[in-house]
């Protein structure tokens, strides 16, 4: 088997491994990014979600044979240096987190909400987090923590400091 | 790559030895100072020691510490290293609940220093006071209060430190932002100079005068989550993120049924694998340099179990009202309740009321599932796994292996949740067993199907509800039975002269445990619908009827301020329904009213607004304390509505989470929460009393709604039938 060139948060990495090994198993066990979490294998709950070229997708069910011509983003490739990516202030800001377990992958799921629609309603918001599952409860405080990400995103006083 | 390593030994060394469980304790704090600042360098210690009554309570070892060295229970301690940092040592643990948080507010208050310069050292046994676990909603109760004394104590000691530093009296002296400060003589010095060089040891004086709630400024205040950053940007490690160099991932074979044994075993293909295999009694295991390879190899095995017949769900209530638990007659010699004359007030009832309710075996669902890290240095065991027992799994590792407890170190790091769902070690004896095979570290993490089917459930039951009620609606009798779910919550708060009160143990057909509010949730439910039928059958306001047979006053005013934001009493429309549920449970004060919305049509009930009234006493943090209410509604919701655990012939059918429905964002009602802040009161545990309303809430409001009265949880796992 020939090796897997991944581009994982601006990095490139040459993997020798099975392209049919799941790309979440590859972040954690391969390249030590364990901020992508197993919650369920199935795509069932959100919590390995990963951006592939902007779009969120479920890093359980997706095999890193599929994906090695692709960027991809993890939780920790989200902050600049010490800056925080304005979602991940936005969660702190809003206490929408108890355990924390489900953040990253509501994280990046908002992140890539936020870049197809910078100011959701909490209709629009409901619907596109849906299949992010927190066991805390802690739903109504990351739609307001979306809804104040997306203002700072979108107003004037953000640019230059988002991406 | 390590070796394959097969052993064959019927006789599991998993299995414990039960002499071993009557050996003298084996815990020893060395209480030798020079040790404590060897470790922790210079500064000040302070010890808080329980009271002897609190201790068997908290603590769970009275009578089984004979011959203790130390003469008093220690059950925190605090260190002011001479930097300024402050370091305290707590059993306690985190699982989200956010109690580092507000455990470090209490010391920041006492102590006057700011929250970013206290750590807290939580659940590690080697590091930590012994503490029986965390659940119970204890910890507010008593960690908060006890890390109070200390941090008091603490500040105290710096006073009088500088006072004699100054030559001054202590009482002119006030503690402020980590220094002692001489308002008159107009100078201050930091914590930092005055313990500079030195090794002072305190304990804790019996009493030491508290900060009163109404002069708190850092408790009582909203604060962000303690290390916050590390979990929105990934860098926190739960235990399932733990590593170490050279380790192996762990991958158990598992049982084809509840209560299998191991008739034949066929483990060749994996062992040409070149992976660990381990068979021990009934365990079998694999470690493997990935956790592909350790599938795999696991996959490969071939086992044959022996199984028995086993109950299914469709039986399940059946077989708790007929199946006393073993050595039990059902005559409920366990756990009973009588006061008056309860079938003379039955007999002179002008209404009278029968019903039986029902819950089913529930998963807690954690959203990481079990995992573990085991490291052995010769007879040494290191485990990193999530419990909410460390030192409960500590003394079931030190039996599955037969070391000593002082053998064995558990770490706890704060854990993707738990829900009364992690007491348990079993996943840290299986990395254990499998790293002394391998000779390395072993990680093992749980699949989601064995973390719904290896490890336990929240336990089904019936209770049986029956009421003796006057048609001015005075209650007369309450009669009230529960087999199995548990006795939690289970006696009645309301004023009623006569009541005979039973709880029966019964067979469990699944592994049975702890879960967040516990039973209180099925007899809040089963008590909070019956009284809503009471009501109805009195034709009074279910609202009035409880207050008139209410006299609590604390609980009477979380109804009344739920009520009122509520606004109970209000006109509904086609489809609408209203319904409330309350109590009193682990010390707090609860009424939670819903409003639900059910479409006749296609049977979909919605629930649309929850409203909820608590009252704990003295406010740590209202932002957290929101928090914890919110989220035991949106929780709670799953077990009212939707979630069922379904099993057959020991078997899980449903052990997935594409199966097992949880809520979801689309599933949340608008949750408004009023919090009674009782300043003069002591502060109690919010995890889980605030859940035990709901259920009761969304089922009178469904009647409300459509006059349909559910009275199983969870109420409509498949929408509601009508007609």
């Amino acid at each position: 088997m020939s090796p897997i060139r991944l581009a994982v948060n601006g990095r490139s990495y040459t993997l020798d491994i099975d392209p049919q090994t799941s790309l979440l198993t590859t972040l954690r066990e391969h390249l030590d990014l364990t901020g992508s979490k197993y919650g369920c294998g199935e795509g069932q709950c959100g919590a390995c979600t990963v951006l592939i070229d902007g779009k969120a997708q479920r890093s359980c069910i997706t095999r890193v044979g599929a994906v090695a011509q692709k960027q991809i983003t993890t939780i920790e490739g989200l902050a600049k240096a010490e800056q925080l990516h304005p979602v991940q202030q936005a969660f702190l800001d809003a206490g929408a987190l108890q355990c924390g377990y489900c953040t990253s992958g509501m994280i990046m799921s908002a992140v890539a909400l936020l870049q197809r629609n910078p100011s959701p309603t909490s209709n629009d918001i409901v619907n596109f987090m849906d299949g992010n599952i927190c066991r805390c409860g802690t739903y109504p405080r990351i739609v307001s923590a979306i809804q104040r990400a997306g203002k700072q995103m979108s107003g004037p006083a953000a640019k230059g400091a988002t991406r | 790559m390590s070796g394959t390593n097969v052993i064959l030994n019927p006789q599991a060394a998993i299995e414990p030895e039960r002499y071993e469980l009557s050996a003298p304790p084996p815990y020893h704090f060395d209480f030798d100072r020079r040790e404590f600042f060897k470790f922790l360098g210079a500064g000040l210690v302070v010890i808080s020691a329980l009271k002897p009554a609190a201790i068997a309570q908290e603590s769970g070892r009275s009578g089984r510490r004979k011959g203790e060295s130390l003469p008093r229970e220690i059950d925190a301690w605090l260190h002011i290293a001479d930097t300024g940092k402050v370091t305290v040592f707590t059993g306690k643990v985190e699982v989200g609940q956010n109690i580092r948080t507000s455990l470090t507010q209490a010391v920041a208050e006492e102590l006057r220093v700011s929250m970013d310069r206290i750590d807290l050292v939580m659940g590690d046994t080697q590091l930590v006071p012994y503490d029986m676990g965390t659940f119970g909603s204890r910890t507010t109760p008593t960690m908060n209060l006890q890390l109070r004394r200390v941090a008091a104590a603490a500040r105290d000691t710096m006073i009088s430190l500088a006072a004699k530093q100054w030559q001054i009296d202590s009482q002119k002296l006030i503690a402020e932002d980590g220094k002692v400060k001489d308002p008159k003589g107009n100078r201050s010095v930091e914590y930092a100079a005055l313990t500079k060089g030195q090794q002072l040891t305190e304990t804790l004086p019996a009493e030491d005068p508290l900060i009163p709630a109404a002069q708190w400024t850092v408790a009582g205040q909203s604060a962000n989550k303690v290390g916050g950053r590390g979990f929105v940007t990934g860098a926190h490690r739960y235990p399932s993120d733990q590593k170490l160099p050279d380790m192996l991932h762990g991958k158990i074979v598992r049982p084809s049924a509840f209560g299998a044994t191991l008739a034949s075993l066929d483990t060749k293909a994996a062992e040409q694998m070149g992976v660990t295999v381990v068979h021990d009694g009934d365990f079998v295991g694999v470690a493997a340099p990935t956790s592909d390879l350790a599938s795999t190899a696991a996959a490969s095995i071939k086992a044959e179990w022996k199984t028995e017949p086993q109950p299914s769900n469709r039986e399940l209530f059946e077989y708790l009202k007929k199946n006393p638990a073993e050595g039990k007659d059902l005559t409920g010699d366990g756990d009973r309740f009588d006061t008056g004359n309860i079938d003379a007030a039955m007999a002179a009832a002008d209404h009278k009321l029968q019903a039986t309710y029902t819950v089913a075996y529930i998963a807690h669902t954690p959203l990481e599932p079990r995992a573990a890290l085991a490291k052995w240095e010769g007879d040494h065991l290191t485990v990193w796994t999530g419990t909410q027992r460390p030192f409960g799994v500590r003394g079931q590792l030190a039996e599955a292996f037969r070391i000593p407890e002082e053998n064995v170190r558990v770490l706890m790091p704060d854990t993707g949740s738990a829900y009364g769902g992690k007491h348990t070690g079993e996943t840290a004896i299986e990395a254990a067993r499998l790293a002394r095979a391998a000779k390395r570290p072993v990680k093992v993490v749980w699949t989601r199907e064995e973390e719904f089917t290896w490890a336990y459930f929240r336990p089904a039951g019936v209770m049986e509800a029956s009421a003796a009620v006057n048609k001015d609606g005075v209650i007369t009798g309450w009669e009230f039975h529960n087999y199995n779910s548990g006795s939690a919550g289970i006696r009645t708060f309301y004023n009623i002269p006569n009541q005979r009160i039973v709880f029966y143990a019964t067979k469990m057909p699944l592994r049975q445990g702890s879960y967040r509010a516990l039973a209180a949730t099925a007899n809040h439910f089963a008590r909070e619908s019956h009284m809503d039928e009471l009501a109805h059958a009195v034709k009074i306001d279910p609202l009035e009827f409880r207050l008139k047979n209410l006299k609590e006053q604390r609980l009477r005013a979380v109804f009344e301020a739920a009520a009122k934001q509520f606004g109970w009493g209000k006109s509904k429309t086609a489809g609408q329904g209203f319904g409330m549920g309350g109590g009193y449970e682990k010390l707090g004060y609860i009424a939670t009213f819903a409003e639900v919305n059910v479409d006749r049509k296609s049977g979909e009930v919605k629930v649309v607004r929850v409203v909820s009234a608590f009252d704990c006493g003295a406010v740590v943090n209202p932002d957290g304390l929101r928090d914890q209410i919110e989220g035991s509604n949106v929780q709670g919701l799953g077990g009212a509505l939707f979630e069922a655990i379904e099993f057959e012939n020991g078997k899980i059918l449903n052990g997935r989470m594409s199966q097992y429905r949880v809520p979801r964002f689309s599933d949340v009602p608008v949750l408004e929460t009023v919090l009674i802040d009782r300043k003069e009161v002591a502060s109690v545990g919010a995890g889980e009393c605030p859940m035990v309303g709901l259920a009761p809430a969304i089922g009178n409001a469904i009647f409300d709604a459509c006059g349909v009265r559910l009275r199983s949880l969870p109420m409509v796992p498949d929408g509601l039938k009508l007609s």
